[in-house]
């Protein structure tokens, strides 16, 4: 007796079948010629315009000369810093501490008016939120050094800062005669601890930090500073404007005490990266006054990250827009070109599981368009650093890490917003109202927003936070610090999210989307 | 012509995203094409019945933006108080600005029927009038030549079309209001002849 084993051709597995849809997908998108050049197009006008801002860019101050060849100052942790006040310093050998009283902090602006056709110095009291008096240990005179501090501000009350970026509050008040604020400063090796006190005897720790391999012999004393006063006087369509002035702050100190090592016998004052050769706009009148034990110090710039000097890199995918115009089109029509050649009835009945039909094209779009950005932008960025140099630029310092999540991220907002428009026309089913529907959610806020400052900033902030236009956060290079006050806006490159929470805002939309359409593709007819 | 007209303009009527995109490509050219062969007739045609339709719910906008404007402006700092001219159509400039608002719109609009016709395809035809009308621009803010950036915002069909709207600073613009909204007429007739020639040679 034979046993016949009838033959039966065997199921194929489901993931070779997905395999055959992707590539049936893939085929259909790269044999459609306008989609091909579109594609071409985005990438091209990334490049080009990569190219030319790069090459065609000046920063406004700074148009010809050596001069503005400068590099940015960069701190201990990579980031672009500022690090310009009034030092009445002496060197600090080994462990020890100073402590001083805090009796006064004022601010003037210095606006230059002309009065008879003289220029005329007026110094009237301005109110400077973030002026800086205090203690400080540093590590060296140069811009950048590792330092630690305490100090009192004109209206954040005391705090404890370090390396630039470091913040920590400490007691909260503006400092007066009547309320005045002790400060302490010790070194223990490489460990610097601050205090701060409202009597000289009750001490609270603000902060202890560590300054590693920091030298036996450091510089530590008094400091005074105050960043430019910057203050936005009205926003219209066409821009806004600004009135700015260098500011001076004078502090008053009383009861200086060392303790440790303190080798001199003598106070040493230096504008730290002042004068009339420093690039930064300062103040004119630094300097200090002693007597005994008190002193008087007067300070211009700033201890802080700089926000505000250099060419962030970001500006170089100004043709990102373009691209993504080209982009939104193909995507859309990825899915309604299907629907206008009646296309869809043999797509769908050749692979009848709809969803899996739109994850294929999901899929191979994201990964064209992911590719096509990644090309585009990495040239445009990695070409155009160096071509903005050589014209004279000071490029904003970005880590490696920062310029891969520009290029990369990028690339999948890119390729997030394509499939964020295939999924427009899976619901709509119409290519001219898929891609009216993604250009208003895409390109639309971002507009009102961050190229042209039609909404108030507050109403700027929540649009970019809760539309799909929130993923342009990803390209931000120039972090917003608390601790620097300058007009945190979009118009001013400044995302409300952080840059992968914006990101993440856009995918929710994308999926969404999707999900709506994968939802819609099965319960229509084709 | 005349029935070309109402064929239009039945056409516009009863498709519900026609009437806001302003734009339509579908498989009906066939049909239209055969009931009119000449092809020339139904692009005007079609260009007729969107410029009047343009002109009228633009005229309506342009009316209720004033009017909006007239009342808040003022109460914002920006007003005759000010020094800010008045919004109102007796100021010359405003009117020329309101005049020239709804001529734009129109122009914009034949600028995307041409590109439209020679695009076959309604997407295609809203990205390309889109970087069409941004990319020029885009380059001028960059430029950082304002030479440069002169002569492309003089060439650019929106900002050369927008100088229109201007009604303070005219010695500032690139372009002198009526020359600019001219530019602009000039790239939506040849977006139309480029859409006629090709209407006219390919298959439908």
């Amino acid at each position: 007796m034979t046993t016949i084993t009838p033959s039966r051709p065997t199921a194929r597995p489901a993931r070779a079948g997905f395999a055959h849809l992707l590539h049936a997908e893939w085929t259909k998108c790269r044999t459609v010629r306008g989609w091909v050049i579109a594609v071409l197009v985005a990438v091209l006008a990334t490049v080009l315009l990569g190219l030319f801002q790069g090459s065609h860019s000046h920063v406004a101050p700074c148009t010809t000369g050596p001069a503005c060849r400068y590099v940015i100052p960069t701190g201990p942790g990579g980031e672009a810093v500022t690090g310009t006040f009034y030092f009445v310093h002496r060197p600090l050998t080994g462990d020890g501490s100073i402590t001083a009283e805090v009796t006064s902090l004022t601010e003037v602006t210095e606006s230059s008016q002309t009065l008879n056709e003289q220029p005329v110095s007026t110094k009237p009291a301005v109110a400077v939120p973030w002026s800086k008096a205090g203690l400080i240990i540093t590590a060296g005179a140069g811009q950048g050094s590792a330092y630690a501090a305490v100090l009192a501000t004109g209206s954040h009350g005391t705090r404890m800062q370090w390396n630039y970026t470091g913040d920590t509050p400490g007691l909260a008040g503006r400092v007066s005669s009547a309320s005045p604020r002790w400060l302490r400063l010790t070194r223990a090796g490489d460990v610097i601890t601050g205090y701060d006190s409202a009597d000289g005897t009750n001490w609270t720790t603000i902060g202890t930090i560590t300054l590693p391999r920091l030298a036996p012999t450091v510089q530590a004393g008094l400091f005074a500073t105050s960043p430019g006063y910057a203050q936005q006087t009205s926003q219209q369509v066409t821009g806004a404007s600004a009135t700015a002035a260098p500011t001076d702050a004078t502090a008053t100190f009383d009861r200086v005490g060392l303790h440790g090592g303190w080798p001199g016998s003598s106070w040493t004052g230096t504008w730290v990266n002042g004068g009339p050769d420093s690039p930064y706009v300062t103040g004119h009148e630094s300097g200090y006054r002693q007597a005994g034990g008190a002193f008087t110090v007067t300070g211009s710039g700033d201890i802080a990250p700089d926000v505000t000097d250099g060419v962030p890199i970001d500006v170089l995918l100004a043709g990102l827009f373009i691209a993504l115009v080209a982009v939104l089109v193909v995507g859309a029509q990825f899915m309604t070109g299907e629907y206008r050649r009646g296309l869809i009835r043999v797509t769908l009945a050749a692979s009848p599981r709809r969803g899996r039909v739109l994850a294929a094209k999901a899929i191979v779009l994201g990964a064209v368009t992911f590719a096509a950005g990644v090309a585009g932008s990495a040239a445009a960025v990695l070409i155009g650093i160096p071509l903005l140099r050589a014209s004279g630029n000071p490029v904003y310092p970005a880590t490696a890490l920062t310029e891969v999540r520009v290029i990369a991220g990028t690339a999948a907002l890119t390729a997030v917003f394509a499939v964020f428009a295939l999924a427009a026309g899976a619901i709509l089913r119409h290519g001219a109202g898929a891609v009216t529907v993604a250009l208003t959610a895409v390109i639309l806020p971002y507009l009102l927003t961050a190229a042209i400052p039609v909404l108030p900033a507050g109403a700027a902030d929540w649009v970019l936070r809760v539309t799909p236009a929130a993923g342009f956060a990803i390209r931000q290079v120039i972090p917003a610090y608390p601790q620097v006050a300058v007009s945190y806006t979009p118009f001013n490159g400044y995302f409300p999210l952080a840059p992968w929470a914006g990101f993440a805002v856009t995918c929710a939309w994308a999926a969404l989307a999707l999900a709506l359409a994968a939802y819609l593709l099965r319960r229509r007819d084709a | 012509m005349r029935e070309s007209l109402h064929a239009e303009w039945t056409k516009l009527r009863t498709l519900a995203s026609t009437f806001w995109l302003l734009l339509a490509a579908t498989g009906m050219i066939r049909l239209t094409l055969t009931a009119t062969p000449r092809r020339l007739t139904v692009l005007a045609a079609k260009a007729a019945v969107l410029t009047s339709l343009v002109l009228v719910t633009g005229a309506i906008a342009v009316f209720a933006s004033l009017l909006a404007g007239g009342l808040i402006l003022p109460g914002h700092g920006i007003g005759p108080s000010h020094g800010y001219p008045a919004i109102s159509p007796a100021n010359g400039a405003v009117l020329r600005a309101a005049y020239g608002s709804v001529l734009y719109l129109a122009l914009i609009a034949l600028l995307s029927l041409g590109a439209a016709t020679a695009l076959r395809e309604a997407a295609a035809a809203i990205g390309a009038v889109l970087g069409l009308l941004y990319v020029l621009p885009i380059i001028a803010v960059f430029s950082g030549n304002a030479t440069l950036s002169r002569h492309l915002e003089q060439i650019a069909p929106m900002t050369a079309g927008l100088a229109i709207q201007a009604t303070t600073g005219l010695s500032s613009l690139p372009i002198s209001p009526w020359a600019g909204l001219g530019v602009l007429a000039a790239w939506a007739a040849g977006s139309l002849v480029l859409g006629g020639m090709l209407l006219r040679s390919r298959d439908a």
